[in-house]
């Protein structure tokens, strides 16, 4: 009996040792490192991009060092949400930061991670009416305007031409009818019934296809004023999760995924559309810098994404990198003003824009004379600029509102959901719950 | 009187003795708490405060920027009651320990028992079957994926020239979960050297004294070398359900290569988690996922805790149990 309890003590033990997650940790306070006294200033701004896209980057904060005596800036590159927040946890965060997307703004915002720039704004004579609306969305939660977008991207429809015209289509589809009947025309099957190239590829989860992309071209809502998910009685979602189901169908779900896992990764030479396997394709603005980089022999069009209701053809959706001042700066007051000069000026934007191909982020700088003109970029400022592009539901919740979604959605394409009404309504009160669980409020 | 000054002596004389005993007593004390410092430090800094931290935080609502908020049991309630993935995340680990633990154990001890019979080439075939155990996880998962890719894969390569349509292993929930058990028993070799080392070390007279008494191959393996070997056995099968427990890095590699988003490691977008339709969402999963990309620190330590007391009690039930056909006299 003896030999049994010391087994079960040193198994305790060991339990104990191999089970326990490190996720503690306490509330920290930042830690204030002692500021130099210099007459240069250096602002360490950290940003997501890498490689040659850093270097864009890195020539412009350059530019911002030259034309501000006093200060210079260090740019860290590949930097990525998680890192943000260990820093801001940490006491470490630089002086200014940046995410590649708005997902976690209503963390930061709520939290006060990232600061209130609203004052700043005021100061400074700065009006946010000089961004579209939904990137003014994306920025703020709360009440909190605590990030500025840093460029944006917007997506649309690329399209082959030369496919296009082997089979006898001689425009882009406007309208969601036109995208299926043009889907089907362009696909080709091997002999054994096996997709060769496939028209268009409406699978949640292939290369950008998330729901938030989606649901702007059938006018879908995503919470009503008092932020309760409605995504049961919108009709805007049902249309659409029936529009792709059907043509997912049409292809067979297996076969599609069989033809998914033979293609090339997306961010390569191979990808699936610049190789000609996938006729039309969702892609954001960025493709085209891919394109004339990987393939630039490639006859392709770019054309907004084709829309369930045709009052809405022209829309798309957007969102984009954000940049912001973490808590506890060592040099706030400096780190606004390149904030300020990344964000709203013209000059600044337009380099950042033909560098990385990303749309630059006010209104006035998409009509800059600086840009790069390009056909095919140029339908990407069309839809950046159009007042019923939309953006993601920014919640409490961050990511996970969204990832929540996306997983329903690829139960639903696989066939595994039988009652759409019924898993949409139990959907939306899922949705509700994890926001208040994230302490967002909603009842 | 010369009786009562030798009790008096004799007295002083044991509590001296007494005295020289718990001296020493606590010297050897002293000593074996200096040995074990090192552990206790390591113990206390990298497992005593997480875990006392977990245990708190559980109780508040934690988003890693702001001060800890006391929800009292609201975290739990959450995980019980609303969290939609939670059970899936439970099915899908308790079907890896179900599944995976006996046939590792099956495994590592047939090859054991092959390599112990072995007359030549023992060296080689024994490093051909730990080799794989060398393999970095993340590496080995990466291999699994591309072999079974359903389209290029060469295992679907080779069935389609037998006129046979492979599955789509990793990209089927059916086939996933199939597709990681194999990717762990390929990499078995820790557990069978030590299968190996345990089925070496029977005694032989243990096997001449039945074979006198007429018993078989199969009879000696059934009364001879799995008694012999049990705890080893119980070893295995503990430390099998407690990595069950704790799956993580071949599901997340395994999810995130088959999903497509393998060069879009940081997008947050990712639909890899538990992909496909949630066939690999296994509870540390989740766990980290509510911790680290969805900054819920204070949901996640609640997590923690009852996977720690799921462990804890599954070994519990496994040890008390053992009683029954684990010969701890094997072992002396």
């Amino acid at each position: 009996m003896k030999r049994v309890a010391g087994a079960v003590a040193l198994l305790a033990a060991l339990v104990l040792a191999l089970t326990t997650a490190g996720v503690a940790g306490g509330a920290r306070s930042g830690a204030q490192a002692t500021a130099h006294s210099t007459a240069s200033t250096q602002l360490t701004v950290w940003v997501g991009w890498s490689a040659r896209e850093l270097g864009v980057f890195n020539k412009v904060a350059a530019e911002y060092g030259k034309t501000h005596p006093g200060v210079t800036v260090k740019v860290v590159g590949s930097i990525n949400d998680d890192k943000i927040v260990a820093a801001i946890r940490a006491g470490t965060a630089p002086d200014v930061v940046s995410s590649f997307n708005s997902y976690n703004v209503g963390v930061y915002c709520g939290t006060g991670g990232w600061i209130d720039l609203t004052s700043y704004l005021k100061q400074s004579n700065i009006s946010v009416s000089q961004f579209p609306p939904a990137t003014q969305y994306y920025t703020q939660y709360g009440g909190k305007r605590c990030a500025l977008p840093l460029l944006a991207d917007t997506y649309g429809l690329y399209y082959n031409k030369a496919l296009f015209s082997a089979a006898g289509i001689t425009s882009p589809p406007k309208t969601i009818a036109e995208l299926t009947a043009d889907a089907k025309k362009l696909t080709v099957r091997n002999p054994d019934g096996s997709l060769k190239v496939v028209g268009f590829d409406p699978f949640i989860g292939f290369y950008e296809n998330v729901p938030e992309r989606w649901i702007t071209a059938f006018g879908g809502q995503w919470t009503d004023a008092q932020g309760h998910a409605i995504l049961a009685t919108q009709p805007g979602w049902t249309k659409w999760l029936t529009w792709m189901k059907s043509l997912i169908n049409w292809y067979g779900y297996k076969n599609l995924v069989r033809f998914q896992a033979g293609l090339g990764d997306e961010f390569s030479a191979s990808n699936a559309f610049e190789v000609g396997k996938v006729a039309m394709n969702l892609d954001g603005e960025w493709r085209v810098a891919f394109i004339q980089a990987e393939h630039p022999t490639l006859d392709y069009g770019t054309a907004p994404m084709p829309t369930n209701e045709p009052s809405l053809y022209g829309s798309g959706y957007i969102n984009g990198t954000i940049i912001g001042i973490p808590k506890n700066g060592k040099h706030t007051a400096q780190a606004w003003d390149l904030v300020k000069w990344l964000t709203t000026n013209d000059h600044a934007l337009a380099e950042l824009s033909n560098g990385l191909r990303n749309v630059p982020s006010t209104t006035a700088s998409t009509h800059s004379k600086e840009l790069t003109p390009d056909a095919h970029f140029a339908t990407f400022l069309k839809v950046f600029a159009n007042p019923k592009s939309s953006t993601s539901p920014i919640t409490a919740s961050g990511v996970s509102y969204t990832n929540a979604v996306q997983s329903f959605v690829t139960k639903w394409q696989a066939g595994s959901v039988k009652d759409l009404a019924s898993a949409l309504k139990t959907l939306d009160g899922q949705l509700d719950a994890q926001v208040k669980q994230a302490g967002g409020g909603v009842p | 009187m010369e009786v009562a000054q030798e009790t008096a002596s004799a007295a002083v004389g044991q509590g001296e003795r007494r005295r020289a005993r718990r001296r020493g007593t606590w010297r050897r004390r002293r000593l074996v708490l200096l040995l074990m410092s090192p552990w206790l430090v390591g113990f206390s800094v990298f497992f005593g405060y997480p875990l006392v931290m977990s245990a708190y935080l559980s109780f508040n609502h934690y988003d890693l920027l702001s001060s800890p908020r006391w929800v009292g049991l609201a975290n739990y309630r959450y995980l019980f009651n609303v969290d939609p993935q939670v059970w899936t995340a439970v099915k899908n680990t308790l079907w890896l320990i179900a599944v995976l633990v006996p046939l590792q154990v099956l495994f590592a001890f047939g090859i054991a028992l092959m390599l112990a019979r072995a007359r030549t080439g023992v060296g080689v075939f024994r490093t051909i079957f730990y080799l794989p155990a060398l393999a970095p996880p993340v590496a080995a998962t990466l291999g699994f994926v591309y072999i079974l890719n359903p389209a290029t894969g060469p295992i679907n390569t080779i069935l389609s020239h037998l006129g046979i349509q492979g599955p789509l292993w990793f990209q089927d929930p059916a086939w996933s979960k199939p597709s990681l058990v194999a990717l762990g028993l390929w990499g078995i070799g820790n557990t069978m050297i030590i299968f190996l080392a345990a089925v070496l070390d029977v005694p032989r007279q243990l096997y001449e004294s039945a074979e006198i008494d007429g018993a078989g191959p199969l009879q000696r393996l059934r009364w001879v070398t799995l008694p012999t070997i049990s705890p080893v056995i119980l070893f295995a099968v503990i430390l099998g359900v407690i990595q069950g427990l704790q799956y993580f890095t071949q599901a997340y590699v395994a999810a995130g290569v088959a999903a497509g988003q393998a060069s879009q490691a940081a997008d947050v977008t990712s639909v890899s988690l538990g992909y496909p339709q949630d066939s690999t969402l296994f509870y540390p999963v989740l766990l980290y996922q509510h911790g680290f990309v969805d900054f819920q620190m204070g949901y996640a330590s609640a997590m923690a805790m009852l996977l720690l007391a799921v462990s804890f009690a599954v070994t519990l039930v496994i040890v008390v149990n053992s009683r029954r056909w684990v010969h701890v006299g094997a072992v002396r």
